[in-house]
């Protein structure tokens, strides 16, 4: 073997080693964050966690249940404010819009989906909270749902563009009107993707702290209606793993862990609503 | 001087109509759509000039020429589809039964003339909701399941699919995937049936296969075809016309027009020169 071909045969290995180990280190970050909170989370939760109320400091077996509840209203109203814009925004963008309004709404929505989520919570604040000198669920829901916005619009714009254009020709020749056309057939074509894109805004608002710090605020209590301020998980976290107790600090893994268990459990589940119907198939 | 023949539902036609058994031809037979002096532009490019012809109804009319000649385009204003481009525009007149196309409510009109595309698309849903589709949209009444059958009988596929209408369309082979197209399109009852390049993207059995269909769904509608093939054209067809840059250079009957052109731009183009 020539000195050459040695040298060659050393950076072609060399190469792939590298290549193959920064593989592995992106996917380990990932299983040492899920498995650390695997670990204390695990060995921190118990049933009182989803059914009892915090306690005070040096008291045992509290839980976060009004959290839970609570952000699950919290993203309730994130998804009724945050989809419907985004949906309907996109279906607008991607087939009726012109060149110019398209560039227009996109390059602001892109803006939006860049802006500190803290600013949209003083955002929500001014709009929602100040006006009505109260913190609320309503203020914090708005405040995640206007973070659902861009995502939803920016991927479903994107789902629908590439529903392709043969199909939209067979719907019209056949007599469909441009309304029955979007709605019998590119929405549908398009669905599988339009509920991914739903689904992963949700996930990543549903993890947002800094917006309802200053909107949901935080509640140690239950927090009926929609016009208390209320707890939530992240803020929850947030509190809690600031706090100098031990006792919180095993709640705030606890309470890390369901919040990824709640999104594990509704991708898994939207995957397997996916998994059904016909997809249109790559050409 | 040529002598143009006026057939019984008035048509301009081209000059070209030329010898006495073309003319005879011509004059036993009705037109379903007319075409009178069509002007097409897309922005500031104009693609058709001065097109003037007839479809005759109960017959197969095939539109031939090199690429670019603006044969799809003729065939996509006898839909209207042409509307769902930008920057596109029609001057001339295009008659359906009499009735002037472009007057008409462009939904319930696109009902009376379906298309058959280039490629297949069926929509990605079962077999069955495909050809139920235009009924559903419409709305109509009639029982679902007989009437998809029929279709499917018409577009001889009824029996390569009875046992499996519920599958996805993607499921079947091009050509059937074609002929599933054909059967979606039928399913409404149109007075005219459009095809473009309808076997562009298939093998020549499926080809024969819808070439077979075509010759038979005369009985039932008006049939035009754009195809580039002019052995198609020639196999299947009763009437053909042939267009170059835009325009109509040569409109006979299929058996004149491949053995006895009146032209020679056709004469060349037929026998290979060019295209």
């Amino acid at each position: 073997m020539s000195p050459r071909l040695r040298w060659r045969k050393f950076v072609s290995g060399f190469m792939l080693t590298m290549t193959g180990v920064c593989a592995f280190v992106a996917v380990s970050v990932l299983f040492v964050i899920l498995g650390y909170l695997v670990y204390h989370g695990g060995t921190s939760i118990s049933w009182n966690f989803f059914t009892k109320l915090p306690v005070p400091v040096g008291e045992t077996g509290g839980g976060m249940a009004n959290a839970i509840l609570g952000s699950a209203k919290l993203l309730l109203l994130a998804t009724l404010v945050g989809v419907p814009i985004g949906f309907l925004g996109a279906i607008y963008l991607a087939e009726f819009s012109g060149g110019a309004t398209a560039f227009v709404v996109r390059y602001a929505a892109d803006l939006l989906n860049g802006v500190p989520s803290i600013v949209i919570g003083i955002f929500a604040f001014a709009l929602v909270v100040h006006p009505f000198k109260h913190f609320s669920t309503l203020a914090g829901g708005f405040a995640l749902g206007l973070m659902m916005i861009p995502i939803t619009l920016r991927s479903t714009e994107e789902f629908l563009r590439g529903v392709p254009n043969a199909l939209r020709e067979a719907a019209m020749a056949l007599g469909a009107s441009k309304w029955k056309t979007i709605a019998t057939v590119i929405v549908p074509a398009a669905y599988r993707g339009i509920l991914t894109a739903v689904l992963l805004a949700f996930a990543r608002v549903a993890g947002e702290t800094a917006p309802l710090l200053f909107t949901a605020l935080g509640n140690q209590f239950w927090s009926p209606g929609w016009k208390q301020p209320t707890a939530s998980l992240p803020v929850m976290i947030y509190t809690y793993a600031l706090a100098p107790y031990e006792d919180w600090h095993r709640q705030a893994w606890a309470a890390g862990l369901v919040l990824l268990g709640l999104i594990l459990i509704i991708n898994i589940v939207a995957r397997a609503i996916l998994s059904r119907g016909i997809a249109v198939p790559r050409s | 001087m040529h002598a143009t023949v006026r057939p019984a539902l008035s048509v301009n036609l081209p000059p070209i109509v030329t010898n006495a058994a073309a003319r005879e031809t011509f004059a036993g037979l009705t037109m379903r759509m007319t075409v009178s002096k069509v002007n097409f532009f897309y922005g500031s490019k104009q693609t058709l000039f001065d097109v003037s012809m007839g479809i005759a109804t109960n017959k197969v009319t095939s539109l031939i020429g090199p690429s670019g000649c603006g044969k799809s385009t003729l065939l996509r204003t006898l839909n209207r589809m042409h509307e769902t481009v930008r920057h596109a525009r029609l001057e001339g007149e295009i008659l359906l039964d009499g009735q002037n196309i472009l007057a008409q409510d462009v939904t319930a009109y696109r009902r009376r003339v379906g298309m058959v595309f280039q490629r297949p698309n069926p929509f990605p849903k079962s077999i069955f909701d495909n050809v139920a589709y235009g009924l559903r949209i419409n709305g109509s009444k009639l029982p679902l399941a007989e009437a998809v059958e029929k279709s499917l009988r018409h577009a001889a596929l009824w029996d390569e699919v009875k046992d499996h209408l519920q599958k996805s369309a993607y499921e079947l082979s091009g050509g059937q995937q074609q002929r599933l197209c054909i059967a979606r399109a039928l399913a409404v009852e149109p007075e005219v049936l459009l095809l473009d390049e309808p076997c562009s993207a298939l093998d020549p059995i499926s080809t024969a296969k819808i070439e077979e269909l075509l010759v038979q769904l005369k009985d039932l509608c008006t049939i035009a075809i754009v195809t580039h093939n002019m052995q198609q054209a020639a196999r299947v067809s009763d009437f053909t016309a042939f267009l170059l840059i835009g325009q109509l250079i040569e409109f006979n009957p299929t058996p004149q027009l491949f053995t006895t052109p009146a032209d020679p731009r056709t004469e060349a183009y037929i026998t290979g020169r060019f295209g």
